[in-house]
């Protein structure tokens, strides 16, 4: 059985996890006030925002339409109606002491994602609000708090336990995240936490019948933090059972540092959030017709995406596959190709920027290559100016300075010398050089031929254009 | 004079806004005893009077133009104090203003300060105010009911002719029949809630206090509007409840509760009760008597639902933002001793008894129940209004109480509320008017209505006042 694959010293994991995605809606989910990051502390608060007495939350229909959108993106259950609960808790970053969310009456339920064939259920989607941001080593003495993110829309997407290694949660967790970006109702971001991440671990023997006890792992902030925690995780559990203990149910932090997770809270002193409908808001109704109309204006989805590609620009399903995992990669092969050569885009996103990309271990967004510059490149490839070659060292300076290829080209000598009459003197030059490997080829030794090859490119510094070069050759040794 | 009278003669030009508002200012300074403001307004209040005079003509038109009033310290008046009766918002500031203060100024009034309260409307005496009790016009050594206590007492003084008052389990009607006047709570969703400092948001509603149903009327078309802030705010098209006054409604079939005389209710009050009941019968109106067992388990769901609410919606004052903060090592001392300080001791109970309803384990067996009980009580009315078009009852058990009752018998505080909770737990829309005195103290009586059935509450009102002197008599 597949399973078995999983199985970790006898142990079988078992993992779901709750994903917060914050929501890229113009206002935030309750107040008039801006959605945006990285503004100057409080500058983006309203009334509602800061819990003045007296304030009342106003539903935003954009955070609304999103929510459907992923429930249509993962065959979900759309409610018809949705309720809002109040989660109540103290602390600095929440001004009204209570989080407003949803419990019973959720806008999404039981959907599905594929994650490589395997089929990975959602038990539900809800809106809430988000807290703001406490922060406490900016002064000596005193905690500070900036509002700003107070009330951003989050989706908090949580699985069934169906997932059973940490290699599996981290491939639904890109699952994820690749069809909200598709939906464009988030950019999905975990360094900057507009995605961020719990993880539900336990373990069981593999004839159990019942789930082992969980601990949750909080603020996990990046792909690999999620691998590493829960395995982690994974092999704490089964040193705490195999030495005979219980594992405890509790929260637990990851601390990505010391690449360990702490227990935070152990159940006895688990908040009781004393959840109850928020009176502010009443059921909301979802309508067909607004179902419809969030479906007919749905962003294309990856599979269709991959199919899409495939058609137009005749590319394998493999390339199709690999340009579509990350929208912005699909997006930027779609910008490029709009001037460049669709098989040779394919081949070089997929090779050589992917292989810088993953080296550096950064985005595409984040780098200095831009889709013009890069067609640019490809279309110098294809009508020969460069060879391909010299378009990998013409790759490199776009990635350090983003500099214009055309310039690049230009200023360091980089075009293919396809002069007949230029290359013909280079290449007289060479074989009267070299007489005796002209004799050696002459006399059958055909591998020679390599070598004069070489002694081209060598003399050119690379730019020969090579298929001219072999014929120039050919014509004068035969 | 009354409204009527005062609005007729500042269109008339016989008075001008500033002679109104100095008049109503001297009044609440040879009244202060009563202690029913917590601010005065005095310098605000004469400029915007000056400015509604040099422009007369805006104002001729308008339901309040130049009349002053008085707003219960429970709304948000941007730039000036609002402290909902607390510690809590001694000092507090508020940066907006709420709903329905904006619809009375645009209506014309002249705000001459704001009323004391109940602490956080929790209270049916006006006992529970940090600023200290409101004594009743007709009686000092009495309550004037609460938690509207300091509007009811301004307008049955004599102070301004209308006033502000917020309604959750009966806190505009029962200080209104305790002090003699008239006071209607509108129809959930009628009247925006924003700025309204929110102590059960599913039950509170904004409405009208004053002397008689014409300036309830008056004073309604300046509150009720729909405002996409509140999203329980109810969108539907306007109505004038002054000019409903006038029309005829034709005879009506009013229900009147079997048993009445069961409930623990005096005999002055069952007294008046039946007299008023006659006089119906003199206008046209016939009786049908209604089965209204659960009357009385409303009063346990309320209790369950108000403090649930309350303990969520005070959650807020933490001592962080605004409002009293106490000095403190860390930050759960911050949050207990805050807490502890600033909020007086019935408002704590409340948060209390809130926080345990709500709490896993109890939830299923209070709050749940609670609220079926509520669905209950909602689906009896409906059941009532399929017959009826009024419901008849008295507003109050009793007649204005002594001082310091709730120590000697706390039960009976929340019992005070007995007949006025049906109408916040579903929703509709009630009104309490004087009819009758006994030992020189007002009784009073009410009738609930169906969903936004406002116009024929305050005309079936206005016609018995018509009739009757009741609402004419001061202290």
């Amino acid at each position: 059985m597949a399973q078995n694959d999983t199985l970790i010293n006898g142990w079988q994991p078992v993992i779901g996890l709750e994903i917060h995605v914050q929501l890229q809606t113009n206002t935030k989910l309750f107040s008039p006030a801006k959605n945006q990051f990285g503004e100057e502390a409080n500058t983006l608060v309203d009334l509602i925002d800061m819990g003045l007495p007296g304030v009342l939350p106003v539903l935003n229909d954009g955070a609304v339409k999103q929510g459907i959108a992923f429930g249509l993106a993962t065959n979900a259950e759309i409610a018809k109606t949705m309720v809002f609960d109040r989660k109540n808790y103290f602390y600095p970053d929440l001004p009204k002491g209570y989080q407003i969310t949803q419990l019973h009456y959720p806008i999404v339920k039981n959907g599905v994602v594929d994650v490589e064939g395997k089929q990975v259920r959602i038990h539900q989607a809800h809106l809430e609000e988000d807290a703001g941001k406490s922060m406490h080593d900016i002064y000596d003495s005193e905690s500070v708090v900036d509002l700003n993110r107070s009330g951003v829309p989050l989706l908090e997407i949580v699985s069934e336990p169906d997932i059973r290694s940490a290699q599996e949660a981290v491939k639904y967790l890109k699952k994820i995240h690749q069809i909200i970006t598709y939906l464009d109702i988030s950019d999905g971001d975990m360094s900057q936490g507009s995605m961020r991440c719990d993880a539900n671990v336990s373990i069981m023997q593999p004839d159990d019948k019942e789930f082992g006890i969980r601990a949750e792992i909080k603020n996990i902030n990046s792909f690999r933090f999620v691998e590493k925690a829960i395995n982690f995780e994974i092999k704490r559990q089964i040193k705490v059972l195999e030495s005979g203990d219980k594992v405890e149910q509790e929260t637990r932090l990851y601390d990505s540092i010391k690449d360990e997770t702490r227990s935070m809270r152990t159940k006895e002193f688990a908040n009781d959030y004393r959840y109850f409908p928020c009176p502010d808001l009443v059921p909301y109704e979802i309508s067909k017709d607004l179902v419809k109309k969030v479906n007919d204006n749905l962003s294309e989805l990856p599979e269709e995406k991959q199919k899409r590609l495939m058609e137009t620009h005749n590319l394998n399903e493999y390339d199709a596959g690999v340009l579509c995992a990350d929208k912005s990669t699909a997006d930027f092969f779609e910008e490029v190709v709009k001037e460049a050569d669709a098989e040779l885009t394919a081949k070089w996103i997929i090779g050589d920027l992917n292989a810088l990309l993953n080296k550096n271990d950064i985005s595409l967004k984040e780098s200095k290559v831009e889709a013009a510059n890069f067609s640019k490149l490809i279309q110098n490839i294809s009508d020969n100016t460069i060879s391909g070659k010299i378009a990998k060292d013409v790759l490199d300076e776009v990635w350090q300075s983003g500099e214009d290829v055309a310039k690049i080209i230009e200023g360091q000598g980089m075009q293919q010398i396809s002069d007949e009459g230029e290359l013909e003197k280079i290449i007289d030059k060479i074989l009267a050089e070299n007489t005796s490997q002209v004799e050696a080829y002459k006399s059958g030794k055909e591998k020679l031929f390599g070598f004069f090859v070489g002694q081209v490119m060598k003399a050119t510094q690379g730019k020969a254009n090579p298929g001219l070069v072999n014929q120039l050759l050919k014509k004068k040794l035969n | 004079m009354n409204f009527q009278e005062i609005r007729n003669n500042f269109r008339d030009k016989k008075v001008s806004a500033k002679e109104l508002t100095e008049e109503s200012l001297k009044k609440a300074k040879d009244k202060s005893d009563l202690n029913a403001f917590i601010s005065h307004f005095e310098e605000y209040a004469l400029e915007r009077a000056s400015y509604i005079d040099t422009n007369f003509d805006q104002y001729i038109d308008k339901p309040l133009g130049g009349i002053p009033i008085a707003h219960k310290d429970i709304f948000c008046t941007d730039g000036r104090k609002t402290t909902c009766a607390s510690k809590m918002l001694e000092n507090f500031v508020p940066p907006y203003e709420s709903t329905v203060t904006k619809n009375c100024n645009n209506a014309g009034s002249i705000m001459i300060g704001k009323t004391n309260m109940d602490e956080f409307a929790m209270g049916s005496s006006n006992e529970t105010s940090f600023f200290g009790p409101v004594k009743n016009p007709w009686d000092d050594s009495l309550v004037p009911g609460g938690s509207s206590g300091g509007s009811a007492a301004c307008v049955a003084a004599d102070i301004t002719t209308i006033s502000t008052g917020t309604d959750t389990g009966g806190s505009i009607r029962q200080p209104a029949a305790l002090c003699g006047i008239t006071g209607l709570k509108p129809t959930y969703g009628l009247v925006s809630r924003w700025g309204m400092i929110a102590f059960c948001s599913s039950m509170d509603q904004a409405g009208p206090i004053a002397r008689d149903a014409f300036a309830c009327s008056a004073l309604l078309n300046a509150m009720a509007s729909y405002d996409d802030k509140d999203s329980t705010c109810s969108k539907r098209e306007s109505v004038d409840y002054e000019k409903g006054l006038s029309k005829d409604f034709g005879k009506l079939k009013i229900g009147v509760l079997k048993g009445v005389e069961n409930l623990g209710i005096s005999e002055e009050v069952l007294k008046a009760y039946e007299s008023s009941k006659k006089i119906l019968e003199q206008l046209g109106h016939s009786f049908v008597e209604l089965d209204f067992t659960e009357l009385s388990s409303g009063i346990c769901s309320y209790y369950v639902i108000a403090p649930a609410e309350c303990s969520s919606n005070l959650s807020r004052f933490d001592g962080i933002k605004y409002g009293y903060r106490s000095e403190a090592k860390n930050l759960s001392e911050l949050y207990l001793k805050t807490r502890a300080e600033g909020f007086g001791d019935e408002v704590q109970k409340r948060i209390l008894i809130g926080s345990y309803v709500l709490s896993a384990g109890f939830y299923d067996a209070y709050y749940r129940k609670a609220q079926k009980v509520r669905r209950m009580i909602k689906s009896k009315f409906d059941e009532f209004f399929m017959d009826v078009d009024l419901v008849f009852l008295p507003t109050t058990l009793d007649q204005a109480f002594e001082m310091n009752r709730e120590s000697s018998d706390p039960n009976r505080m929340y019992k005070e509320d007995l007949l006025t909770i049906p109408a916040n737990l579903a929703g509709l829309p009630a009104m309490s008017l004087p009819n009758g005195f006994s030992k020189n103290l007002p009784i009073g009586v009410q009738f609930v209505g169906n969903y936004f059935s406002e116009e024929l509450l305050l005309n079936t009102a206005h016609k018995m006042q018509e009739v009757t002197d009741w609402h004419k008599m001061t202290p």
